[in-house]
């Protein structure tokens, strides 16, 4: 490849030992596609133990069932430890990381669109002498837009190999393999990097590129397409009208999926409670079971749209100008910039979040994120609020075809949320948490086609956690619940419900609760969503499996005997702002180490909630 | 001093499409090379962009990318055209 380069392989794979190779790059170079790309469908999620931010880990075969390590690290703009999360890359390249071996080999993934800037993480990189692949992405992006690259000669000034690949497009993927065969030479750097300060950095990384790299021309429809998004009256109005399409979809397009799945699950209970003789076991299987798990699982379908429009707008690049749009309101309320990713994914889930606030440097703006993090409407609330909203509200047209009361009713528990969210944090800022404002910095990529693969792998990623809590924790609630509901036997038949432990539970918590307008059973439900939201209403299912004598009563007609119209609105407004979720609870002792906080915050959410349902329950009742 | 009587500029008074030579970065060093890394660089060319809505914050052109600051980062880094 190149006569001055030393040919000796860089990593020699051996069956007996495991390698890592650890993916650095810059935010947006395309690490993380590149990473699904080279691990299909094997990726998991991991967090390193006791430390920072979130990074993935996933093997990959190369050739004749060897194996590798495959590890992707946050991206940084350095090496550089001054946020945590520079920490982490830094930690991990030099195997100072517990938990994770001294990588045997770097993939620098770097944006070839945009190769003067992105150079500068290659000295650093390059300066600690792992073997390293230098890998220009978005290969099809420079093309297009008439740029052009002289890897073989990059290579040389740099003393790395080079690949120009297109992970998202799966191009140019095979130069890895061969990287890490030990098949590319090492060339001798022509251009020693140059690391004192960023100014000398760039100028170094312009020697590199100069002559050999032609950058493309501006992304210009990325431009026109932001005057449109970014207008000034238009803009805030798409962004409405996206929100709005994204939760009319939620209740019009996944409806029928979400009845195909119900009664699949009806069928096939149906037909273990014929085919298998009359004992408890059945009856826990056909009641706890299916009645519990069963009632979750339906609401797959509305999971799974609400992250396929996650992921469209994630990855088309549109969150970024939403980022932007946002700002203003986010500032008002004392919080930086950088708080509004995290509070992004906690419309997926708190604890990922309350993870990612490790990115803010300030620690009372940290502090300020996590708490109110988790009254961003998260997808464990989704199915509690579609059953609640499905059961009592009934279905009017708002704006034609566009826009029905349910969903309506959808967006308003969103906003209330983030209402929540914004209030609390213009409470904190102001009063216990007071900083000075930090300095808001935000790069927005050029619009991009989302690719099926990518969207694909995060809807069965989704798909797969949602499983596998339905399989674990719900299972388990259900399980133990049906017990529960069936002890003591008394001449060794089961109690009426209502006699039973469960129901014993139950009716202690009635009083508490009963001027919200719920009932004893709602009680047991909210006890048992202590571990997880949606698990009241795999204890509704439950419940009323046991209650009801034929199994067609829907869990929606089920529910509409026992609660009022102002109970309904008041569970909606509890589940709104109650803290109804272990796992949060245990990330925030965790991330602040120790209990005043999430003790704080419990507190303050679940009184919050209870106030508000008792408000909403009383104004309602008066209404209706 | 030649400076005196020259005005202190600043990427907030940039109009749109205009374009400026960065001088100085005035702000703590931490965040000063975080913002020499995504490419405000002194002697680097900046161009204005749009702003989000209610003009804050506001795109800027700089070293092939595109970086959104709010009106109080953008006060701190002075230009000259």
């Amino acid at each position: 490849m190149n006569p001055s380069g030393v040919s000796s392989p860089l990593v020699q794979i051996q069956p007996t030992h495991r390698h890592t190779v650890v993916i650095v790059g810059p935010p947006n170079s395309g690490k993380s596609t590149l990473f699904n790309r080279l691990t299909g469908l094997r990726q998991k999620v991991a967090n390193y133990p006791g430390v920072t931010v979130e990074s993935r880990r996933g093997q990959f075969s190369v050739t004749h069932g060897r194996r590798v390590d495959l590890v992707d690290l946050p991206g940084v703009y350095s090496l550089e430890p001054r946020s945590e999360d520079e920490q982490v890359t830094h930690d991990v390249l030099l195997g100072r990381m517990q938990g994770t071996p001294k990588p045997d080999a770097v993939l620098l993934v770097l944006d070839a669109t945009n190769l003067g800037r992105h150079l500068l993480l290659a000295a650093p990189v390059l300066s600690l002498g792992l073997p390293t692949l230098v890998v220009l992405n978005m290969a099809d992006d420079l093309q297009k837009r008439g740029g052009q690259i002289d890897t073989t000669a990059i290579a040389n000034k740099l003393g790395a190999p080079v690949a120009l690949v297109s992970a998202a497009r799966g191009q140019g993927l095979e130069t890895i393999h061969e990287f890490l065969h030990g098949k590319l030479a090492i060339p001798t750097p022509l251009e020693l990097p140059v690391l004192q300060n960023v100014p000398a950095c760039r100028a170094w990384a312009a020697r590199v590129s100069s002559d050999l790299y032609r950058a493309p021309a501006p992304p210009l429809w990325s431009r026109r397409l932001d005057g449109v998004l970014l207008h000034p009256l238009w803009g805030p109005l798409l962004f409405v009208a996206v929100v709005v399409a994204v939760f009319q979809s939620i209740f019009t397009a996944a409806q029928p999926v979400m009845n195909g799945v119900e009664s699949l699950l009806a069928r096939s209970g149906q037909w273990i409670a014929s085919s298998l003789p009359a004992s408890p076991l059945r009856d826990l299987l056909v009641e706890g079971v299916w009645g519990g798990v069963g009632s979750v699982v339906v609401f797959l379908p509305q999971i799974l749209f609400l992250f396929l429009f996650i992921g469209l707008l994630e990855d088309s690049g549109y969150l970024a100008r939403a980022a932007l749009i946002a700002d203003r309101t986010m500032a008002r309320a004392g919080l930086q910039g950088k708080s509004f990713i995290p509070l992004l994914s906690a419309y997926a889930c708190a604890v990922p979040a309350i993870m990612a606030t490790r990115t803010i440097e300030n620690k009372r703006d940290r502090i300020a994120t996590i708490l109110i993090a988790p009254f961003m409407t998260c997808s464990a609330r989704l199915p509690v609020y579609t059953l609640i909203i499905a059961a009592f509200i009934p279905e009017h047209r708002l704006l034609g075809p566009l826009l029905g009361t349910q969903a309506a009713a959808m967006i308003g528990l969103y906003v209330l949320g983030f209402a929540a969210a914004i209030l609390t944090a213009k409470l904190l800022k102001s009063s216990i948490l007071k900083s000075d404002r930090t300095p808001f910095v935000l790069e927005l990529p050029p619009y991009r086609w989302p690719t099926f693969q990518s969207i694909g792998l995060r809807l069965l990623d989704r798909a797969s956690v949602f499983l596998r809590r339905a399989g674990t924790v719900i299972l388990l609630v259900a399980i133990g619940l049906w017990i529960l509901a069936h002890v003591p036997l008394s001449g060794g038949k089961a109690p009426e419900i209502r006699d039973s432990v469960a129901g014993a539970i139950g009716r202690t918590v009635e009083p508490v609760i009963a001027p919200l307008g719920f009932n004893w059973k709602i009680g047991i439900g909210l006890i048992t969503s202590l571990a997880a939201r949606e698990v009241i209403v795999g204890t509704l299912g439950t419940i009323y499996g046991i209650e009801s004598e034929d199994d067609s009563a829907g869990l929606q007609r089920a529910l509409r005997k026992d609660l009022t119209p102002g109970g309904a609105v008041a569970l909606l407004i509890f589940f709104a702002f109650a803290m109804q979720c272990m796992s949060t609870v245990a990330v925030v002792r965790r991330e602040t180490g120790g209990w005043k906080w999430p003790a704080i915050q419990f507190a303050y959410m679940t009184g919050l909630a209870y106030l508000c349902a008792w408000v909403a329950n009383r104004i309602v009742t008066a209404w209706v | 001093m030649q400076l005196d009587g020259k005005q202190r500029r600043t990427l907030t008074d940039l109009r749109r499409g205009e374009h400026a030579v960065i001088v100085r970065l005035e702000m703590p060093e931490a965040f000063a090379r975080r913002l020499m890394e995504l490419g405000f660089l002194p002697g680097g060319r900046v161009v204005a962009g749009r702003s989000a809505p209610g003009g804050d914050p506001r795109v800027f052109e700089v070293d092939g990318s595109e970086i959104a600051l709010r009106h109080e980062t953008a006060l701190q880094i002075q230009v000259e055209k």
